[in-house]
């Protein structure tokens, strides 16, 4: 005798299993995966970071070579990629901040955008600095 | 307008099929119509066999969650007129076992519900001959946004965590833990952040965010949860900082 199929009163659930092409099914998800991506570019700028400094140690010669190396066509390129990541990840993570950070002031919730408006002043004059640390020599 | 539109309905009858099909039917459509009424004429008047869970009509009871063209929604609350001219695609909530039809099976999160303690926990009860424990308008203000919640299971349905790591507790009970952390009342927060702090709790969540997205009662889980690891941070830091401090 072959198995019941199904069995009266009792309950056969259906379970649907998660396709592997979920992240595609609207654009919220394939933006979270891609904010999800930038963690690689952003490691990768700080190996490239670590290289430098080994060049900088090893001498003048190598540090040369380095710099020879990192204005081919093909580091450019990736460079390229590697900054539009990462400046999608810092533009994702300062839009998101005030969703964690609830700031009251008075007994008042600071609206979202002043919270949001001060992460980019910061940059831009923490940006400033590093030009201008820099640049000073010049 | 049109006079009709087509409804495309999720089918799954266990004593029949062993997946879920399709099945087409052509509404009325009238401007008014939101896709509960639509299922309910068809519940009336031309086929008794589908099955999907409703109750209030008005976005409170939180039982017709369903995925409308793909998204979940709380089909006594969005209207025909907006997916014309059709067909308009009604679906049971993601992630959930399928019962029947469009009914889901909601045991999981009831459970991870209870874990989190959604009531008011306190170190010692006051008699209640020294009456209510007494808040102002400010302190509910902060959490009330959260207290918001009718557990009808669209952030479920949306967050693609909960799909891939079934154990996490999820959207709604992180938000609802959250909402009874920020009651002056309430004293259970470190109780509670060692449940939310385990494997499956807080750190599951990646942020997509979604959940606020498809909440019809604007609670903002995502944010609940992202404040409640700010928190949870903090607090580690402190105890690395004052071991004695924390206790």
């Amino acid at each position: 005798m072959s198995e019941p199929h199904y069995t009266l009163y009792h309950p056969r659930w259906y379970r649907r299993r998660v396709s592997v092409w979920w992240w595609l099914q609207n654009r919220s998800y394939t933006g979270f995966v891609l904010r999800e991506l930038t963690s690689v570019f952003v490691a990768f700028f700080a190996v490239v970071y670590l290289w430098q400094l080994h060049a900088v140690a090893q001498g003048p010669d190598a540090y040369a070579q380095f710099l020879a190396r990192l204005r081919t066509p093909r580091f450019l390129a990736l460079d390229t990629v590697t900054f539009l990541f990462v400046l999608f990840h810092a533009i994702t993570w300062f839009n998101l901040t005030p969703k964690a950070m609830v700031v009251r002031l008075r007994g008042k919730r600071v609206p979202d955008w002043v919270i949001v408006a001060q992460n980019y002043a910061a940059w831009l004059v923490l940006s400033g600095l590093v030009a201008f640390v820099l640049l000073r020599g010049r | 307008m049109p006079s009709t539109v087509a409804l495309t309905v999720a089918r799954y009858r266990p004593e029949q099929e062993s997946e879920p099909t399709v099945q087409t039917y052509e509404v009325p459509f009238r401007k008014d119509w939101v896709v509960l009424d639509a299922l309910n004429h068809v519940k009336d008047n031309v086929d008794g066999s589908l099955a999907f869970r409703w109750s209030c009509r008005m976005g409170v009871c939180g039982s017709c969650g369903m995925k409308v063209n793909g998204t979940p929604k709380l089909t006594c609350a969005t209207f025909l007129s907006d997916y014309l001219p059709g067909p308009i695609r009604v679906e049971p909530l993601d992630y959930f076992p399928v019962i029947r039809d469009l009914v889901v099976d909601l045991t999981d999160f009831v459970r991870k519900l209870k874990q989190v303690k959604p009531w008011i926990l306190r170190k010692e009860e006051k008699p209640p001959a020294e009456g209510e424990y007494l808040q102002t308008p400010d302190q509910l203000e902060t959490y009330k946004q959260f207290s918001m919640c009718i557990n009808c299971m669209l952030c479920y349905s949306a967050c693609p965590i909960y799909g891939l790591e079934p154990g996490f507790i999820g959207p709604a009970a992180i938000a609802l833990a959250q909402r009874y952390n920020m009651d002056s009342r309430d004293q259970g927060a470190a109780e509670r952040l060692k449940i939310l702090s385990e494997h499956d709790g807080l750190w599951q969540c990646t942020f997509v965010g979604e959940c606020t997205k498809v909440c019809p009662k604007h609670v903002d889980p995502a944010g609940a949860i992202q404040q409640y690891k700010l928190s949870a941070a903090t607090h580690w830091v402190k105890s690395l900082l004052l071991p004695w401090g924390t206790r």
